[in-house]
């Protein structure tokens, strides 16, 4: 039983610590740390000088381009990112398509798009929830008709976080709806965005932040070539990519960089004379987060442990982190929000005014958090996986 | 980065949990708990035997030299069994102050009693009114001749009613003390009760007590670094054997939701009930993450502001699931859980009166506060 990192990891550690703190741009950091969203342009930046290093996609085989790095080493890379203010890439295309490619793909669609993936040529975005099919993803309803070697897609997705930056876009669509299990039918087919007879738009969220999209598809026409795996059988992918958990869905790094930053703020801000932190109340409150923060990084180490022994992928339980590790992150947008008091209130600057630039966004993000209890599984969706892969009820 | 026990430790741990299932059931354990000295000796011996009381006294003594995190699993098992023989006032304070303290001659026979079994311990440190606080106060001890005198009460010492010896803390002119007092002395009254938990306590009186210069532990006025030092280590005993009771109260509450049937299905069925027992689980490896903490922070030697605020990080989340959880486990039990006769309700005790003995969860949050 050894709680510290071995001497290889933490020389780890420090190199990507290093690594970040010296090509990390100021001004994308600053975006990260005072809460305000990332361009098209800073995330493609950001993807570009990872890719120069070779880190933009560590996880994937070496003949691909990953880093060759075991479990221990990607988690504290993502760690580190988290503490360092580094945006983490998102997920669509390097996590997410490229483990589907990588898992189901022909030769040729692999060779066509992961190093282009890879590179960041491309920006991609996830067509997955619809209307009618949320936590109930098999209820989804957008239609592909096959017409000789091209599909017709018609049909509307939702919840497509960045579909404003999207070049390509992974679906999941119908293909047969005669079918017995609503299992059974669907597809998973790659869009090309400019293709004909898209329509983005946008869902404004209470955080007055464009984030997340509505995306139309009218007769949009899709070469069979772009079809992952067989017809019909597109569950068995989706289910693959669901059951293929990140470890960092914790996100212990970047909470830990909150708390401190939350910590420094509150010995700034007074209350009656002295300083926010000293009042118990406060402090209490903040304490109890840093403590459920710290059982969360020995808990996500302890199924690292065991990942590591196993060579299996984590169970059901993992799922604890994602659960914990997104109450954590809205528990410090709440704390932090209410650190600054009645500064929280303003929002937009209005007739050449301005507003403070950190304080400003702290009400937003709390607002713009609570979605992390419901995206990827609300946090409902993991205790049902839990209840029924773990206890087995 | 391990959170492997290692072969040692599993078979230790295996050997115990075995010895348990086999000679401490409900049954067996609720004829302990009733008996004069609402402990067995046989268990007691047996453990020893076994190893348990050596494990952390060290190899120079005879003992196998091992910290916290070699009783983690042992002490589990015994949490999960509920057992109320007084391991952790022997292994964890009391023989944690003698090893630190004694001299050359009190560590080889006290260690030696201590580790075949023939001899138990408890340390005398709570004092009435003062809650949790270590510095003692009402306990005097003065100087006469070549030895001491004491005067003044000291409660809740746990297993103070089967000790052979008692360590008691005690205030002098140089500072805080300890002395070994055997409680048969005149002058030492002792009254002792049965604790909510099962287990055996008394409030003890000293009465012009005088002890001979032998019965000084360390020297005088220098304790108090060490009493904290020890009641951290049995915090982290303690945290390991609450680990043991939640994971028991887990166990058997989602045994039970399975097989109890209301409106013709196994109320197991009913999302509202799988969503608390899933909070449940969460709640106990939480838990157990910061029982790890704690030992491997006791363990490390570091300096003792890490190991406090270690310790008392612990406690929070320990002494709150401990809460969550036997609660919860009540509840899904319904009116059953509340009977006597079901160990679900013991387990609720135990795990209520472990979340309050060496602080509860505000005093450590309070601890750990300060110490950030």
């Amino acid at each position: 039983m050894d709680l510290s990192y071995s001497a290889e990891e933490l020389s780890f550690r420090s190199e990507v610590r290093g690594w970040l703190d010296a090509n990390l741009p100021t001004d994308i950091r600053d975006k990260v740390v005072n809460y305000h969203g990332l361009s098209k342009e800073d995330y493609l930046r950001w993807h570009k000088i990872l890719a120069a290093k070779g880190w933009s996609v560590p996880h994937w085989p070496v003949e691909w381009g990953g880093t060759g790095w075991n479990i221990t080493q990607r988690y504290i890379y993502d760690e580190e990112f988290g503490l360092a203010g580094a945006p983490a890439l998102p997920p669509f295309g390097p996590a997410m398509c490229a483990s589907v490619l990588l898992r189901f793909g022909t030769p040729a669609q692999q060779e066509r798009f992961l190093p282009r993936i890879r590179a960041g040529d491309d920006f991609w975005v996830q067509g997955y929830s619809e209307p009618g099919a949320g936590s109930d993803l098999a209820a989804l309803k957008c239609r592909a008709e096959r017409q000789g070697d091209f599909y017709h897609v018609t049909g509307q997705k939702i919840w497509t976080t960045l579909g404003q930056y999207g070049d390509w876009i992974f679906c999941l669509v119908r293909t047969d709806s005669q079918v017995e299990r609503r299992q059974e039918g669907i597809s998973f087919l790659l869009i090309d965005m400019k293709t004909p007879g898209i329509t983005v738009r946008p869902l404004i969220l209470m955080d007055g932040g464009h984030e997340v999209n509505e995306i139309f598809f009218d007769d949009v026409v899709v070469p069979v070539q772009n079809l992952i795996y067989e017809e019909n059988k597109g569950w068995t992918v989706a289910k693959y990519l669901l059951g293929h958990e990140r470890m960092g869905s914790g996100s212990v790094g970047g909470s830990r960089r909150e708390l401190a930053a939350l910590r420094d703020l509150a010995k700034r801000e007074v209350k009656n004379g002295r300083p926010l932190l000293e009042d118990p109340r406060f402090r209490d409150r903040l304490s109890r987060v840093e403590i459920e923060l710290e059982a969360l990084e020995i808990t996500s180490m302890r199924f690292l442990d065991k990942m590591r022994r196993s060579g299996q992928p984590p169970g059901a339980d993992v799922s604890l982190l994602k659960i914990r590790g997104t109450e954590i992150q809205q528990a410090i947008t709440e704390l932090m929000m209410q650190a600054v008091g009645p500064r929280a209130q303003p929002f937009r600057a209005v007739d050449h005014g301005s507003i403070d630039h950190f304080m400003s966004r702290l009400a937003p993000r709390y607002f713009n958090l609570r979605k992390a209890s419901i995206y990827a599984g609300s946090n409902e969706i993991q205790r049902n996986i839990i209840a029924k892969m773990s206890l087995g009820l | 980065m391990n959170f492997e026990y290692n072969e040692e430790q599993q078979q230790f741990a295996d050997s115990v949990q075995k010895f348990l299932v086999g000679t401490y059931s409900f049954e067996q354990r609720k004829e302990i708990l009733h008996s004069a000295t609402g402990l067995s000796e046989t268990l007691w011996h047996s453990l020893a035997e076994m190893g348990l009381t050596s494990i952390s006294v060290p190899e120079t003594e005879g003992g196998f030299g091992g910290g916290a995190l070699d009783l983690m699993a042992p002490m589990e098992a015994c949490g999960e069994a509920l057992v109320v023989e007084p391991l952790i006032d022997n292994i964890g304070l009391a023989g944690r102050l003698i090893a630190h303290l004694g001299s050359s001659e009190q560590r080889s026979t006290l260690l030696t009693a201590l580790m075949d079994g023939s001899q138990r311990f408890a340390f005398a440190s709570l004092e009435p009114g003062r809650r949790y606080e270590l510095q003692p106060v009402l306990t005097t001890a003065t100087p006469q001749g070549d030895g001491w005198v004491i005067q003044g009460q000291k409660c809740i010492v746990i297993g103070a009613p089967s000790a052979h010896q008692l360590v008691v803390s005690a205030q002098t002119d140089a500072g805080p003390t300890l002395f070994l007092v055997d409680p048969s002395a005149p002058g030492v009254e002792l009254n002792s009760s049965r604790t909510a938990d099962g287990q055996r306590s008394a409030d003890v009186r000293f009465t012009d007590v005088k002890l001979g210069a032998n019965a000084l532990l360390g020297k005088p006025g220098e304790a108090l670094p060490w009493i904290e030092e020890a009641v951290d280590f049995a915090t982290a005993l303690l945290c390991a054997d609450a680990v043991g009771a939640m994971k028991y109260a887990n166990e058997a509450t989602l045994e039970y939701v399975k097989t109890r049937k209301q409106f013709g299905v196994p109320i197991a069925s009913f999302q509202v009930l799988q969503h608390r027992m899933v909070e449940m689980m969460i709640a106990c490896e939480q838990a157990r993450s910061m029982s790890i903490l704690a030992a491997s922070k006791v363990d490390a030697g570091v300096e003792p502001s890490e190991r406090k605020r270690a310790v008392s990080m612990a406690l929070v989340k320990i002494a709150d699931s401990a809460r969550q959880i036997s609660q919860e486990s009540v509840q899904l039990h319904g009116g059953m859980g509340m009977t006597e006769e079901l160990k679900i309700s013991h387990t609720f005790r135990r795990l209520t009166m472990l979340g309050q003995r060496f602080g509860d969860a505000d005093h450590h949050l309070e601890r750990y506060a300060a110490l950030s």
